[in-house]
């Protein structure tokens, strides 16, 4: 396994285990987000990603194990407090609000904040995805699946987090779409510094985009290194790559 | 090809008919055609042939008409009616209706041919103007769906007559206690249904309510239980009785006018449209707020507002205190304008007939909600020398509302945000906007 990197990061998930009453989703998982990173957790249906992310968000929270975000202790707080602190989340599914206009959505991504830089944020999410923009006034049920994962994404980026976690934004998507996706996350990444976790059944794009990555199996990790060390390996290949390409 | 596709449609039109005729006649059998009739020492069935045939031919016919129409509205507009509706025309609506209702509202007492009874009518409809605004917060904003809306009604009905039986206070001093008094038990309510979502959420509310008016109809020491209560005393014109009495100290007294039973009946219609004017006002502008925000956040999606870090519990909660606030409100007037009350008042029938007001109207629309109460309360009395047959026309409006606007009479929703002015949502960008 490959180390994480070096000082305190900006995200640290140790020997988390986490059960729905009897049946245990997450086993002892560790993993470590670094400051600037893109890490992507790549694993089947089923395997426990978006427990995983929901672990983080505190709900349902830890069975055993703690989460350290930015050095600070979050094990158990409540879900509405851990939001407040810097992250974001773009949950799976997408879950914009349909009958709000896009602003509106907008909006509400930066309820957390006290209103003073939403016209500076909203010019900077709309420069990332140029197509919510000429959509602002419409509907966010009207729009596209793309329109509406950009939308998801821009409505977590309006807290100005720190911490940005994607679930699955690929799902459902065009291959286009998803390029223009992962594209975005990229430049996002590269220009302010965000730090990304991103959870990923396409593991193909995300392994290419991130800069490490964990394979996550029955709620074990099971593989971790860098995007391309796992994208050589045949393990990755064969259970994830092969024919599954996208 | 068009023509291939409407004679299918035909069929499947005369098929589902059928089908309704079938089921009007299983139903009807039992019900329509056999009657008991007393003749000797017993009941003899006496068959009725000709009525079920009737009644059967009847839901055939119906069936095929809405049928029909569905398969024409179909033709028309192709896509979901719901899209392509211009949010923009409720707005535009509500720009011109709602000054229009307000300024009839507030001369209607003295326009030619309002008496006694029109006054008392309106003063009706707009108690449940108000309760549906109430509940519109619930329902409409918060998505969360109370079917014992009415336990709230009672609470405040019951809280004013108690305060003013045992404490001595007055309508003005009373109102506030009893509005906070109810928006406490919309907290206690909100407790324990605060991880219940949808239709176990609608049971528990369903049995709240039947629990306040159960526990008003045995705690007969307090309540006075199925005898109810009354001498209820009667709003004040700022500390002005009214009294047919006239005289010093009186409102008649106080202006120099001729005593009048009109006088109280008119002040408490504009003691309601006040009150209902403030349910609105306070609607109106928290929609604009954070907390309204997130009540309109948390309807559209539970888990998405909790990862933009609302706190569901406050959100529920407030939503809950402040329907119960208004709620109350209306109840406390209820009391002072019956100047009795009982159990038999808040049985679960108001608090569907509020809902129904509320889900007609438009979920969340404020104008729609009035429109409905109007309709509503307004058509039960014109309706009235139809007897048993009002429930009838009543549940055919209903279904004809539902079947042309599924969503409710205002299906539209006007944007809480807007870029610098504040901007509709215009039905070119909605259209362009499908796929």
């Amino acid at each position: 396994m490959s180390a994480a990197p070096a000082g305190v990061p900006m995200l640290a998930v140790e020997d988390v285990t986490t059960a729905y009453g009897a049946i245990v989703a997450l086993r002892g998982v560790s993993l470590a987000v670094g400051r600037g990173e893109i890490v992507t957790l790549i694993g089947a249906n089923g395997a426990g990603k978006s427990t995983l992310m929901m672990t983080i968000c505190g709900d349902p929270a830890p069975r055993s194990g703690r989460i350290v975000y930015d050095g600070q202790d979050i094990t158990g707080w409540p879900t509405h407090h851990i939001m407040r602190q810097g992250l974001a989340h773009a949950p799976e599914g997408r879950r914009i609000f349909p009958r709000m206009t896009v602003l509106e959505n907008l909006r509400m991504g930066a309820e957390l904040m006290d209103g003073t830089h939403f016209d500076e944020d909203l010019e900077r999410v709309c420069t990332l995805f140029p197509r919510l923009k000429e959509r602002l006034s419409q509907r966010g049920g009207t729009l596209s699946g793309g329109e509406q994962q950009m939308l998801a994404i821009a409505r977590a980026l309006m807290s100005r987090p720190r911490l940005l976690l994607l679930d699955e934004p690929s799902l459902g998507l065009a291959p286009m779409v998803v390029r223009q996706i992962f594209a975005a996350i990229r430049d996002l990444n590269r220009q302010t510094g965000l730090t990304v976790l991103l959870v990923e059944q396409n593991a193909y794009h995300a392994l290419r985009l991130a800069h490490r990555g964990y394979v996550l199996v029955n709620g074990r990790i099971t593989m971790s290194g860098t995007g391309s060390e796992l994208l050589a390996r045949a393990e990755v290949r064969a259970a994830y790559l092969e024919g599954g390409r996208a | 090809m068009v023509s291939r596709v409407a004679e299918r449609g035909m069929a499947a039109i005369v098929r589902d008919a059928g089908i309704a005729a079938l089921v009007a006649l299983g139903v009807g059998a039992p019900l329509l055609g056999l009657k008991t009739e007393p003749a000797g020492g017993g009941l003899t069935l006496v068959p009725r042939p000709g009525l079920l045939l009737a009644a059967v031919a009847a839901v055939f016919v119906g069936r095929i008409l809405v049928g029909l129409l569905m398969a024409r509205r179909a033709l028309v507009s192709p896509a979901p009616r719901a899209v392509l509706v211009p949010p923009g025309v409720g707005a535009r609506l509500g720009r011109i209706a709602g000054p229009a209702m307000l300024a009839f509202a507030l001369v209607l007492p003295f326009l030619p041919g309002a008496g006694r009874y029109e006054v008392d009518l309106a003063t009706l409809v707009l108690t449940y103007v108000m309760l549906g605004w109430g509940l519109n917060i619930v329902v409409g904003l918060a998505g969360l769906l109370d079917l014992g809306y009415v336990a709230f009604y009672a609470v405040g009905a019951y809280g004013y007559a108690l305060l003013a039986r045992h404490l001595d206070i007055g309508f003005w001093t009373a109102l506030p206690l009893t509005g906070l008094f109810a928006a406490g038990w919309g907290i206690i309510l909100g407790f324990p249904v605060l991880r219940l979502r949808g239709d176990y959420l609608a049971i528990v509310t369903l049995a709240f309510g039947e629990i306040i008016r159960i526990v008003l109809l045995n705690w007969v020491s307090l309540t006075g239980g199925p005898n109810g209560m009354s001498g209820i005393p009667r709003p004040t014109f700022f500390g002005l009785p009214f009294s047919m009495a006239g005289g010093e100290g009186t409102f008649a007294g106080f202006f120099g006018i001729q005593p009048s039973p009109l006088h109280r009946i008119i002040f408490l219609y504009y003691v309601i449209l006040a009150l209902a004017l403030l349910t609105n006002f306070v609607t109106v502008r928290l929609r604009r707020h954070p907390v309204g925000r997130a009540w309109e956040a948390l309807r559209e999606d539970e888990v998405a507002s909790r990862a933009l870090g609302l706190s569901v519990v406050a959100v529920k909660l407030t939503a809950f205190a402040t329907g119960a606030l208004f709620g109350g409100f209306a109840g406390a007037f209820f009391a002072t304008r019956q100047g009795f009350i009982s159990p038999e008042s808040f049985t679960f029938i108001e608090s569907a007939l509020v809902l129904a007001i509320v889900v007609l109207g438009g979920m969340g629309s404020q104008i729609g909600v009035a429109t409905a109460a109007v309709v509503m309360i307004g058509g039960f009395e014109l309706f009235r020398d139809l007897e048993q047959f009002r429930m009838l026309v009543f549940g055919i409006a209903m279904v004809a509302i539902m079947v042309w606007r599924p969503r409710g009479l205002v299906a539209s929703r006007e944007p809480s945000v807007a870029l610098g002015e504040r901007r509709r949502v215009d039905a070119e960008h909605v259209a362009e906007g499908r796929g």
